[in-house]
């Protein structure tokens, strides 16, 4: 029997897919009976979903001027 | 407008948090620019079409400053080595065979950019051949927290917020992803960046920094549970 302590340290290879058919079994298997791993792997996957949708910070508009001077230079080579 | 429109703006746009290990695996790109898009946008940029290149420009500067900052300390240095990444796009367009996504193509760049000036300042930090996730070899859960037999002692909750955006929504959740991202070791924090803030591939991934998929997979996994650490902490403070 997978322990919990084992399932933290094994959660990034089952969400990548990379786990032979039997460990992924014993994985599922533990989920199922598990409300605390079930709560786990539902923090980590809301943990990586927000990740995804971290904004990026606006470009500043000088900067923003100067790469299209770049890219009007370039037009013209 | 055309299609191409469809990615701008956003880096995930994947449907509430009851999300499959495919979908996670595959990431955010999957629903970004398909390889028509790619295209049409290319042509137009050839074209000499400024709109389109300021388009791409406000779309991805702020990431490639995101990803660059894993490379480079300081910030100065960092908004440079994007400078030169939008050169090299620029020179490198006429040649695009779209092999990979633009967007790859564009990361790729922007790190080789930035691991060259990493060496000039003597301040890169080298990706290891060994398997290692440069940084301690810390447990992904505190130890205490469980019995002697593994078993949860102090289990975690689930956590009320049930989509990205509810957690984005609390200012202070996402002052402290973004601090937990900042401290963790520069290489993690370049898997990090491009797979799940960006969802670029893992394959991709290992091909853009020239390291093995179980290295990326190891720095991905000590990333990951130290924002989750993070996290955690946060909310349990908040909810309590």
């Amino acid at each position: 029997m997978l322990t919990c302590q084992e399932l933290t340290e094994l959660i990034t290879d089952y969400l990548e897919g990379r786990m032979s058919l039997w460990d992924r079994i014993r994985f599922r298997l533990h989920i199922g009976t598990c409300r605390h791993c079930r709560a786990f792997l539902h923090d980590r996957k809301l943990a990586i979903k927000t990740l995804g949708k971290m904004p990026a910070d606006p470009i500043p508009p000088d900067v923003r001027d100067e790469l299209l001077h770049t890219f009007r230079d370039w037009k013209r080579e | 407008m055309g299609r191409g429109d469809e990615i701008r703006g956003t880096n995930a746009s994947l449907p509430g948090a009851g999300v499959r290990e495919r979908e996670l695996r595959s990431g955010p790109a999957a629903v970004e620019a398909g390889p028509a898009d790619d295209r049409a946008l290319i042509d137009r940029l050839l074209a000499g079409d400024e709109a389109a290149f300021a388009g791409i420009v406000d779309q991805y500067h702020g990431r490639l400053l995101r990803l660059a900052r894993s490379f480079v300390k300081d910030q100065a240095t960092a908004e440079e080595v994007v400078q030169e990444a939008w050169v090299g796009v620029l020179k490198g367009l006429r040649s695009f065979e779209g092999r990979s996504a633009l967007k790859t193509w564009m990361f790729r760049i922007l790190v080789n950019r930035a691991k060259t000036r990493g060496v000039r300042e003597a301040r890169s930090v080298p990706f290891s051949g060994l398997g290692d996730g440069d940084g301690p070899d810390e447990p992904a859960v505190d130890p205490a927290r469980f019995r002697s037999d593994g078993m949860w002692a102090s289990p975690p909750r689930r956590w009320e917020d049930d989509t990205p955006e509810a957690v984005l929504l609390r200012e202070e959740a996402r002052r402290r992803l973004e601090q937990a991202i900042e401290e963790l070791p520069p290489r993690q924090r370049t898997v990090l960046v491009l797979r799940d803030i960006e969802g670029v591939s893992a394959e991709e991934v290992c091909n853009i920094l020239e390291i093995a998929e179980t290295n990326q997979r190891v720095m991905l996994h000590r990333a990951r549970s130290t924002l989750h650490r993070a996290l955690e902490r946060y909310l349990e403070e908040d909810e309590s």
